[in-house]
């Protein structure tokens, strides 16, 4: 009867003390944060250098693509057919006479393209029904590239074509204008998808490589064995730990966020309160992987190298960021879904540039909850076992 | 003096090889990468998710729009029933793209006018959507090539060193870069941060080697797990993707050394200022990021803004991958492979001789 009471008691104290023993804990491991340079590194100067590169350094809009323009005829068609490359706004022109004074530039990579207008193309032009050639030749070793330099060259000989027709007072034949509209992005700067999924990346880095590279250190110098000897349960223990890193996620979205959209222009279409609740969903498997890397390796270089290939790779490669998920081989496609950037890339994009669409941004936030749900079930089970 | 060198190289060899994390680090990031990034690294558009909005009961809409379900592009094409459909089948990326024939088409076209068509894209993805809108305006130039009874003039499209854009012809070569330089940096910049922390680096002082030898038998291991490395993933790279090598063996291997010795110097150069393995991954990484990005690899070099294509010269990646990628599909001409490799050597210059100065530093 006495030891029941007694025991009673206990808990009493327990769950008294409980709220102060909690945050004691995240007041300590707080200062651990700040007091550590590589974390000062990892949280506030990598996702300043990463914005800035994938803001300036990274970009897919070939804006004025240098080509060359061979002109072996020169009649007054062709010549009207060269101001029309030479005023184009994707295309920096150098009109040359001869193929062979441009090739040699085409194979340093000085030019990405040649277009060549041949010898009979004002002839064959005259003659009904006679097709006169132009050829355009793109650099195929910059894929991205050659298709742009294909695009725009056939923008640029419609628009003649069109316009010689109406000179020449030949009518409009029956024909189809197609008239694209780009919505979100009507300026197509890549700047404005690549500069939200580079949050993403950053928000990698905080959560899976700098939680996994600190908590290990815990675990290679013994002092996480320390703390589950003392009476922190190791959900306490686990909340604890994670709880800075949580903090110092959201205030370095916060930071990317008026970074993205002061320095670098991308507009913000959706509310704060979903980029807010986006971001917290994103944290929990980035926080459980880095948690769980770290309780399995046990040691820092271990967890550095998993970290950087299970994390950050990832983010960088397999979450739609840059490269199209939709092109990738069916073995990797399915790898992706399980990958959390995937989906806070996508809500990123979506918020920064159309809105609040929720019925593409709730499934997105239960995916990364319930990944993160699985991450945290795992970490808890390896922090126990050490227990035994 | 030689044989002092050789011994201490076969020592570093050695202590790279027998432990684990060593081996590790040379095995497995190397092959994750290659099948990561070959196979996920890739700008290709294919099976785009296309809707349609055909308004016009007519025979020539029809006909377009079977041109466009008959396109390899396009994998699913689902059919929306009023303008009202377009703005959420946009949002909600159920389609990147939406083509909207108006009613008045088939009369349009029967009339010899011109007849409208709208292409609606999701700029969320402008650099697929650009591509995407470059299909769909050959298969309506071929379309109105059919309609008109003599074409005046055509288009010929070729792409020069790879015929059908494949993107891997880009990254796979490329790959013998940005792999080499991740191996070389880390082997580097790890051994001397794992003598520092062992304290076997101080050993390595007092004995009577100089530091230029110290420096010379730190450089060499490295430069030989480079070069096995890039051997590896340039025989992958023709025996296993088939990308073609058209070039000089020869130059790409001199151009391989250069790049490997100013990255090595780096290495070098992170491994004297960093006092433990963690500071020198932090290091790596704090190098090779921007690296990568600025090389060409990531974006082409041109995109960038001027000021930064300056900055990017001191990269050695991006000078490397010019070679590489000429030598590979370009059969490269030497006088363009020692434009793009004579940097190399200046960047090499310039860092191991910082390097050296700040081993000798650390001495007296």
């Amino acid at each position: 009867m006495k030891a029941r009471a007694a025991g009673h008691e206990r808990v009493e104290i327990d769950s008294g003390q409980r709220g102060r023993r909690f945050r004691a804990l995240i007041r300590k491991e707080t200062i651990q944060v700040f007091r550590d340079p590589s974390s000062i590194l990892i949280a506030f100067v990598l996702p300043f250098i990463l914005l800035f590169l994938f803001g300036f350094g990274v970009s897919l809009d070939a804006n004025k693509i240098r080509i060359g323009l061979v002109l072996e005829d020169t009649s007054p068609d062709v010549q009207s057919l060269a101001v029309a490359f030479t005023n184009s706004r994707f295309f920096d022109t150098r009109i040359v006479r001869d193929r062979r004074e441009v090739v040699p530039d085409l194979i340093a990579g000085d030019i990405r393209g040649i277009v060549v207008v041949p010898q009979d193309f004002s002839s064959r032009l005259m003659q009904a029904g006679q097709v006169a050639p132009i050829q355009v030749i793109a650099d195929g070793t910059q894929p991205n590239t050659a298709n742009f330099v294909q695009s725009y060259a056939q923008g640029v000989w419609s628009n003649w074509q069109q316009q010689r027709r109406l000179e020449h007072g030949l009518g409009d034949a029956a024909n189809v204008a197609l008239e694209a509209r780009y919505w979100f992005n009507e300026e197509l700067e890549s700047r404005n998808f690549l500069v939200p999924g580079s949050v993403a990346i950053v928000m990698t880095l905080i959560g899976t490589l700098l939680t996994a590279l600190v908590i290990a250190r815990e675990w290679e110098r013994g002092t996480m064995e320390a703390m589950l000897a003392t009476p922190v349960s190791t959900l306490e223990l686990l909340g604890g730990k994670i709880a800075p890193y949580f903090a110092l996620g959201m205030a370095s979205m916060a930071g990317c966020t008026l970074l993205a959209i002061g320095l670098f222009g991308v507009p913000f279409r959706g509310s704060v309160v979903a980029l807010t609740i986006v971001s917290a969903a994103f944290l929990c498997p980035a926080l459980g992987l880095g948690y769980l890397i770290s309780a399995v390796a046990k040691n820092q270089f271990v967890a550095s190298q998993i970290a950087l290939f299970a994390g950050f790779l990832p983010a960088m490669l397999l979450s739609g960021f840059i490269y199209e998920i939709a092109s990738m081989p069916p073995v990797i496609q399915a790898i992706t879904h399980v990958i959390p950037a995937r989906y806070f890339v996508n809500s990123l994009q979506t918020l920064f540039l159309t809105g609040d669409i929720w019925p593409l941004l709730l499934p997105n936030i239960a995916i990364m909850l319930g990944i993160g749900a699985v991450l945290f079930g795992l970490a808890v089970r390896n922090t126990k076992k050490r227990l035994d | 003096m030689l044989g002092r060198i050789a011994a201490l190289i076969v020592k570093e060899l050695l202590a790279i090889l027998r432990d684990p994390r060593g081996r590790m680090v040379l095995i497995v990031p190397p092959l994750l990468q290659l099948v990561v990034f070959s196979f996920a690294a890739t700008l290709d558009v294919e099976n785009v998710r296309m809707a349609v909005l055909n308004q016009d009961p007519g025979k020539w809409s029809h006909e377009l729009v079977q041109r466009f379900v008959g396109a390899p592009t396009f994998r699913e094409i689902r059919f929306l029933d009023g303008v009202a459909e377009i703005r959420p089948t946009i949002d909600r990326q159920e389609a990147l793209v939406v083509l909207h024939l108006p009613q008045s088409f088939s009369a349009d076209i029967a009339a010899g006018r011109p007849a409208a068509a709208q292409l609606i894209l999701d700029g969320r993805r402008s650099n697929a959507a650009q591509i995407v809108q470059g299909y769909a305006a050959r298969i309506v130039d071929q379309f109105n090539r059919d309609l008109a009874a003599g074409p005046p003039s055509v288009l010929v499209a070729r792409d020069w060193f790879n015929p059908n854009l494949e993107h891997q012809w880009f990254i796979v070569p490329s790959l013998i870069g940005t792999i080499t330089m991740l191996i070389g940096l880390s082997v580097t910049a790890l051994s001397v941060a794992r003598e520092r922390e062992l304290g076997t680096f101080d050993q390595l002082l007092v004995s009577p080697l100089t530091p230029a030898e110290i420096l010379v038998g730190k450089t060499v291991p490295s430069l030989l797990i480079g070069l096995f490395h890039g051997t590896v993933f340039l025989l992958a790279a023709v025996f296993v993707f088939a990308v073609p090598f058209t070039g000089s063996l020869l130059l790409l291997y001199g151009s391989l050394v250069m790049y490997l010795l100013s990255v090595i110097g780096v290495g070098l150069f992170i491994s004297s200022l960093s006092q433990t393995q963690q500071q020198a991954f932090l290091g790596t990484f704090l190098f090779a990021a921007p690296a990568i990005l600025l090389s060409g690899f990531a974006s082409p070099v041109e995109n960038m803004p001027d000021w930064l294509q300056q900055f990017t010269l001191i990269n050695p990646l991006r000078h490397f991958i010019v070679v590489v990628n000429g030598v590979f599909t370009k059969d490269m001409p030497a006088i363009n492979v020692v434009d793009n490799t004579w940097p190399l050597a200046v960047i090499a210059l310039c860092t191991l001789s910082a390097a050296a100065w700040l081993f000798r530093r650390r001495l007296e």
